[in-house]
């Protein structure tokens, strides 16, 4: 058998006393998308931090492909093809699409310098693939719709060839016919071979688009099930009793 | 006027200004300063605006100015520097030290020596920048609020260079390192003509260059008239201010001073003007260097990033710590390059150089459009801020206004610039 694409091995990260994840493990194959679920607080986005390079574990190891890697913080993560959506979506509102969607690793011309021109044909030509009815391309992102701006962040997670893509809550603040623009993406990208965690606490959202989904209450993994072989109301008795549909079943 | 672009969008009707996408706010401050510079002329008729009095005028801008560049990108991403006016009163005392007895005594080049001006810019500028970089290190490393290590480095600084030069006044300074004074430097009437002309044609050269650049990747442009109308303001602007300092004449006692120095004869009916000063010929070359580096680096990009949404920065893998050391060296640098001219205009280094600079580069800054809140800010428009109040205090003082109103007014004006600009950006939905 192969090594999964991702494998986050007994993880732990504590802040100030509080175990916010505790001895927690969890994997990822090529093409398979993996809900995180559990309430607030229950220690999913932190979990995924620590992958995406934000936090710096205390405990636990990561592999990509079977290899041990150190992610210490986001270039790195970056450097491994691991490209994340935050919840915040994490842009800088007075810059428009273009330098958002290439924070960090800006196009440069021959001399060094910025090349704004060739940022924005690039997002010109990413965008009419995910969003063709983009147009505001000089504005800065903050006179952007909701929608907008969460395409301008799928676009900078999905632009860069991830292999490996978090998903932190990407239909939060969608309504609902941009929420299923983005569950067509997810299985577009998942047909590319691109693994995805997917955070979510919507467990009918998670039942639609997860192949398998790990529920975490309290910083700790209650368990990993294939979503096919569950129904809604064992997720929510995983995510609000903590109880293993299987052991119930016993 | 048609729309030649190809979007089903209903062709809109836009204004003139529209057309050549002018920033408004801009157009708004350059009209007030036009207005205030009008009305000072009407009230004392005549004598504000002579070439004399914009030459004066401008010389007087440049140290504030220069700072005010560096204290963009310190507001820019959130911060505040209080401690620019004691920093440059620190490095004025360590270059004057240096020109008057460090380099001619101790190292024995002896007086006048030609390595002692830039030897001695060299050594202010590493001693501003270092100074900033270790501002920048409590600010960023430390996170210390910059608002504190600032207020600490302007009580601080400023007796630094009070014990450094036991409280003295240090002169006469270096003759060459004087002619970035102001008065003592300036570039004569026709290399004044050829730096305009040069200036002219680079700044209509990057505008070209940008629009090919837009138009290859096939994006909309402006219409070819209001190009060439946006380059004929500017090479007027440009020529103009030429112009002016063009000018004004050199008293003739002086010029003969100037002869007689050289060991010559001034010739009988002999006049010449002074021209473009060198320091102001400085700031223009720190705008452009400042503005490439705001808008065409990736310093620049994390630098607005970072002001726009710092966790957002972090998370795309800029080192904000860092970056906040290097735009703390670079006002420090900055500071150092200000305290050139403003000791150089004075032939003096001073023990209250620089007092109060803080907040006039502030002012400044903030006048000119650069916003407390973040992620905002130009230049262009800092040194055009620095422009007007220069021009509000000169103006004052040249009506004979006395000493507190003008103090009350500049204060007041502040207040009422910043208001104005929240209502301006509420009107037009820029945040």
């Amino acid at each position: 058998m192969t090594a999964p694409l991702v494998e986050m091995r007994d993880m732990s990260i504590s802040f100030g006393g509080i175990k916010a994840v505790d001895h927690v493990t969890v994997d990822l194959q090529p093409g398979e998308v993996v809900g995180l679920l559990g309430h607030n607080g229950a220690g999913k986005s932190t979990l995924i931090k620590m992958l995406s390079g934000a936090y710096q574990p205390d405990g636990g190891q990561i592999f990509i492909n079977g290899e041990k890697v150190t992610i210490n913080n986001p270039r790195d993560a970056r450097a491994h093809n691991i490209e994340t959506i935050y919840q915040t979506l994490a842009l800088a509102d007075n810059l428009d699409a273009a330098s958002n969607l290439f924070l960090g690793r800006e196009l440069v011309t021959p001399f060094g310098l910025v090349d704004d021109a060739a940022m924005e044909a690039e997002t010109r030509k990413i965008m009419g693939r995910l969003n063709p009815n983009f147009q505001k391309f000089n504005a800065p992102v903050s006179a952007l719709s909701g929608g907008q701006r969460q395409s301008v962040a799928i676009a900078r997670a999905v632009y860069f060839n991830a292999r490996i893509l978090i998903m932190d809550e990407p239909t939060a603040a969608l309504g609902p016919h941009e929420t299923q623009m983005v569950a067509e993406l997810i299985q577009q990208l998942k047909a590319e071979g691109i693994g995805i965690f997917l955070i979510d606490h919507d467990v009918h959202q998670v039942m639609n688009l997860c192949d398998r989904a790990s529920v975490m209450k309290n910083g700790q993994l209650v368990g990993t099930v294939n979503v096919n072989e569950v129904t809604d109301d064992d997720l929510l008795g995983m995510i609000i009793l903590g109880k293993h549909p299987h052991e119930n079943a016993a | 006027m048609t729309d030649t672009t190809s979007q089903p969008i209903p062709p809109q009707r836009k204004s003139f200004v529209q057309q050549l996408e002018l920033d408004t706010r801009l157009l708004g401050m350059v009209g007030a300063f036009i207005i205030l510079c009008i009305g000072f002329d009407f009230i004392t008729e005549g004598r504000f605006l002579t070439p004399r009095n914009i030459f004066n005028l401008t010389i007087q801008t440049v140290s504030v100015a220069i700072m005010a560049c560096g204290m963009v990108f310190i507001i820019v991403t959130r911060h505040i520097d209080l401690s620019v006016g004691a920093l440059l009163a620190t490095c004025s005392a360590i270059m004057a030290m240096t020109q008057t007895d460090i380099l001619p005594n101790m190292m024995g080049l002896g007086l006048g020596h030609p390595l002692i001006a830039p030897i001695t810019i060299v050594v202010g500028i590493a001693a501003g920048a270092l100074i900033g970089a270790f501002h920048g290190y409590l600010v960023g490393y430390l996170t210390i609020p910059a608002f504190i290590v600032t207020l600490g480095g302007l009580l601080v600084w400023r007796n630094v260079g009070w014990f450094l030069t036991r409280g003295q006044t240090i002169g006469p300074l270096d003759e060459t390192f004087m002619a970035f004074g102001g008065i003592n430097g300036t570039l004569g009437p026709s290399l004044s003509w050829i730096v305009g002309g040069v200036l002219t044609v680079a700044a209509i050269a990057a505008m070209w260059n940008g629009r090919r650049s837009k138009a290859s990747h096939g994006f909309p442009v402006k219409p070819v008239w209001a190009e060439l109308t946006l380059s004929a303001i500017i090479a007027s602007a440009i020529m103009g201010f030429i112009w002016v300092l063009n000018s004004y004449e050199i008293p003739t006692a002086r010029l003969r001073r100037m002869f007689e120095a050289r060991g010559e004869v001034m010739p009988e009916g002999f006049t010449t003007t002074y021209g473009l000063p060198i320091s102001v010929l400085l700031l223009i070359g720190i705008a452009i260097a400042m503005t490439v580096l705001a808008r065409r680096t990736r310093l620049g990009r994390y630098i607005f990033a970072t002001g726009g949404n710092p966790d957002a920065a972090e998370l795309s893998g800029i080192n904000t710590r860092m970056l906040t050391v290097k735009i703390f060296a670079l006002m420090g640098a900055l500071c150092a390059i200000s305290a050139v001219v403003a000791s150089a205009r004075l032939a003096n280094h001073t023990n209250d150089i620089g007092t109060l600079d803080e907040l006039r580069v502030i002012a400044a800054a903030v006048i000119g459009g650069t916003a407390l809140s973040g992620g905002l800010g130009t230049i262009h428009g800092a040194i055009l801020g620095a422009l007007i109040m220069q021009s509000l205090q000169s103006g004052m003082a040249m009506v004979g206004v006395d000493a507190p109103y003008q103090n009350i007014v500049v204060g007041v004006v502040l207040v009422a610039a910043v208001l104005i600009d929240i209502i301006y950006r509420k009107r037009t939905g820029d945040h």
